[in-house]
């Protein structure tokens, strides 16, 4: 097959699905619908793998803007390749919007997982939906919106330019709206994808002015310039943003202010402090589209957007990557402490997925664009991406078949499952290894990785924050297992005549499919060596006094988690009990909601609304009324001269004719 | 001769008493006595001046045909109205025709 004519297909087929479907709900039915969207999606991930197959291991070249024939592979370098880029929207010669197709190794991997998770996930909801059955007429809506979001998130992944890449973040938006608020009569439902919507899109609005400021002042949208970092062109790369570094504003370069602006944008689809607010709360929506959305793809595009433009940051703006780092060594601590006291188990992956982006974010943070030891940072992340992905997604759908069952969400009503449910058990437990880092399940290479490029480049307080954190997440990771399938069982559970069971294989699948990859994910080939900043092939060191702590770490978070929640006893209440108003805290998440509920409440709704309210209300207001005041009078005034008494008409008229043949005359 | 001034007077008096009865009379069938009284004192001057001024030529009697022949049509259209104006509101006087609606 011919890379360019079926590249099309993996954008035009999942949009055109969304329009189907779309129009098609009240004519199929939602089963009807599942197997269409499904099918499609099947046909769109196995090109997305065929492409990135090629892209790494296969050998072919499309021809550039410029004539040129660009290999996939030239050498130890894989070559940033545009398959195709129409033009969208020419504005001015310079000010073009293009549409394309832009394949790297980042990108080639985002669709690996795009398409994988999501196909997953259309698996699975067919069987969740479907017995969740009380709302078969949304099923067709439900798999609509999943088509458009995968169209979104592949668009955005393979985009080629900055103003694509936001079209398409704005869309990937609306589908996670729309997904959070899928059960529209829940009340809750509305407002968490109300919030969602508002922070994000307020993150957004810093994105814009970002992309505003950097392409005003480099005259360009593409990433292949902007990016451009082969040895003539780093000068240019230079040259290209040297432009908004001479300027400064506020005392800070101008390119310190874009770039942090973009990465303020990437903060808020990745749930960064302060933005995290909106990813607890968008636990409502339907557990396989928290699964695909608030854990495995979209969640990661701010990590994403900071590796695409990774060579802007480190070269030009290494002070922002310095930020970075801190806001998200902060973040993945803060989210990490929050989890501890969360009694939903969903909020507990909310809280973790949180802390594991965050991770992303400290490793890229802490890279450099140069060499292979100050760009390992960069391929960690990367390769976290991937594994949490794939192993976060498996925790969210293992957390649906568990939901299915007990049909709720609080860990109080679950424990002892391990008997009834041993598949999603399994898969969990493997999960919850992988998250905590224990060899040699995927988690453990990525996390690995970050800590040690973490220590390798210096940071070493960072390190240590991130090392305990690690450890943390292993306390609380088994908390949730233990509590789920051991601690104590349910009374109900062995009475009822509905006991708790494995969910049916479009269930189960997924599950197993993503613990394979879980757990076979050191023998995946070629990973590690091609997702590199510079595009050569590395070989991943291997730093044993730091993978040794992170174990020990983690094997002691696992074993209090074990002490304390393995079998019911009295510890943890004793524990709580000693610091009651600290564990209150925590449980209501540090009060940042309440934060910024006060923020909102009473700065801008008390403060500028007000102002804004006063001025619409007295001048705006004010003004109209003053017309019809206006003309009110004047018309109250002169209204008696049209008294339809056609003898007073008669009258003036006479008077009139008088009075101009008087002045005629004198 | 009788000089052309008191056929002015006359037609002036004529005018003006029209028009004080078109202002001041209440019924519509007065108002139209009125209009004719005014329409005779402009056929009253077309005479005079074209007796005076162009003895030789008949275009101002032709003319103050015309207005006769037009009051009457004017009269005949007039007539009819009235008679609706009566039959709708019981009455023929001025006032209750001044709305627009109904």
């Amino acid at each position: 097959m011919e890379i360019t004519s079926i590249a099309p297909l993996v954008l035009l087929l999942p949009f055109l699905m969304f329009i189907f479907l779309g129009l098609t709900a009240h004519k199929f039915s939602g089963q009807t619908s599942a197997k269409i969207g499904t099918t499609a999606f099947g046909i769109v991930a196995i090109l997305c793998y065929y492409i990135a197959g090629q892209y790494f291991f296969g050998n072919f070249s499309v021809t550039d803007a410029n004539g040129f024939e660009v290999f996939n592979k030239t050498g130890e370098v894989y070559n940033q390749m545009t398959i195709f880029n129409w033009t969208w929207m020419q504005m001015t010669e310079n000010l073009v919007i293009h549409i394309g197709f832009y394949l790297d190794p980042i990108s080639a991997m985002m669709l690996v997982v795009i398409a994988t998770v999501s196909l997953m996930v259309h698996i699975y909801s067919y069987g969740y939906m479907f017995e969740h059955g009380h709302f078969d007429e949304g099923m067709s809506r439900y798999y609509a919106v999943l088509s458009l979001f995968s169209f979104a998130m592949l668009g955005l992944v393979l985009a080629t330019n900055i103003f694509q890449m936001y079209i398409f973040w704005e869309l990937v938006g609306v589908s996670s709206f729309l997904l959070i608020g899928y059960y529209f009569f829940k009340p809750a439902a509305v407002s968490a994808c109300k919030k969602a919507f508002i922070v994000t899109r307020f993150a957004d609005m810093f994105f814009l002015i970002g992309i505003l400021i950097l392409s005003y002042h480099t005259q360009t949208f593409d990433f292949d310039k902007l990016n451009a970092d082969n040895a003539k062109l780093v000068i240019e790369s230079f040259a290209i943003t040297e432009g908004c570094r001479g300027i400064t504003f506020l005392g800070f370069p101008l390119i310190t202010i874009a770039t942090f602006c973009i990465f303020l944008g990437g903060a808020g689809k990745s749930a960064m402090f302060p933005f995290h607010i909106w990813l607890p709360d968008a636990m409502e929506g339907p557990t396989p589209s928290s699964a695909l959305i608030h854990a495995a793809t979209m969640v990661v595009a701010g990590v994403f957007l900071v590796a695409r433009l990774f060579p802007v940051y480190s070269f030009s703006a290494p002070e922002v990557l310095n930020a970075i780092c801190y806001i998200g060594a902060f973040t993945a601590l803060f989210a990490a402490i929050i989890a501890v006291a969360q009694t939903d188990i969903k909020r507990v992956l909310a809280f973790s997925t949180i802390s594991q982006i965050a991770y992303m974010m400290v490793a890229l943070g802490v890279a450099r664009f140069g060499n292979h030891e100050t760009e390992l940072g960069f391929t960690a992340s990367m390769m976290h991406l991937f594994t949490h992905a794939m192993f976060k997604a498996m925790l969210f759908l293992c957390c649906g078949c568990i939901i299915h069952c007990v049909e709720s969400n609080e860990m109080s009503k679950m424990g002892g499952l391990w008997k009834y449910m041993p598949k999603t058990a399994w898969c969990f437990l493997i999960g919850c290894l992988a998250i905590a880092g224990i060899p040699p399940f995927s988690g453990f290479f990525s996390k690995g990785e970050i800590l040690s490029a973490c220590m390798e480049n210096g940071y070493t307080a960072i390190y240590v924050v991130m090392t305990f954190t690690a450890g943390l997440t292993a306390f609380y990771m088994f908390r949730l297992f233990f509590h789920i399938f051991f601690y104590e069982e349910n009374p109900e559970y062995a009475t009822s005549h509905h006991k708790p069971h494995d969910q049916g294989w479009q269930m189960t699948l997924p599950l197993i499919v993503f613990a394979v990859v879980t757990v076979v994910f050191f023998l995946l080939p070629g990973f590690n060596k091609a997702i590199t900043a510079t595009r050569t092939e590395m070989e991943m060191p291997t730093n044993w006094t730091v993978e040794g702590i992170s174990i020990a770490v983690a094997l002691l978070g696992i074993g209090i988690a074990y002490l304390l929640y393995f079998k019911k006893n009295e510890k943890p209440a004793n524990i709580m009990a000693k610091c009651p108003a600290l564990c209150e805290f925590v449980y209501n998440r540090m009060k940042i909601d309440e934060i910024w509920y006060g923020i909102t409440r009473s700065f801008i709704f008390g403060v500028i609304c007000k102002a804004i309210a006063w001025f619409d209300h007295n001048c705006i207001d004010g003004f109209m009324n003053f017309c019809a005041f206006v003309t009110q009078k004047t018309s109250l005034g002169t209204k008696d001269a049209q008294s339809g008494n056609v003898q007073q008409y008669v009258w003036v008229f006479i008077m009139g004719v008088i009075t101009i043949a008087f002045l005629a005359l004198y | 001769m009788i000089p052309v001034q008191f056929y002015l007077v006359i037609s002036t008096l004529l005018f003006f008493i029209g028009v004080f009865g078109f202002i001041s009379r209440k019924n519509l069938i007065g108002l139209l006595m009125s209009i004719e009284l005014i329409l005779n004192a402009v056929n009253i001057n077309f005479v005079a001046f074209n007796r005076y001024l162009f003895p030789e030529q008949i275009e101002g009697y032709i003319y103050s045909l015309f207005v006769i022949v037009v009051a009457a049509a004017e009269t005949a259209v007039a007539m009819a109205i009235i008679m609706n104006v009566y039959r709708k509101f019981g009455n023929e006087t001025v006032k209750s025709i001044k709305e627009l609606k109904n």
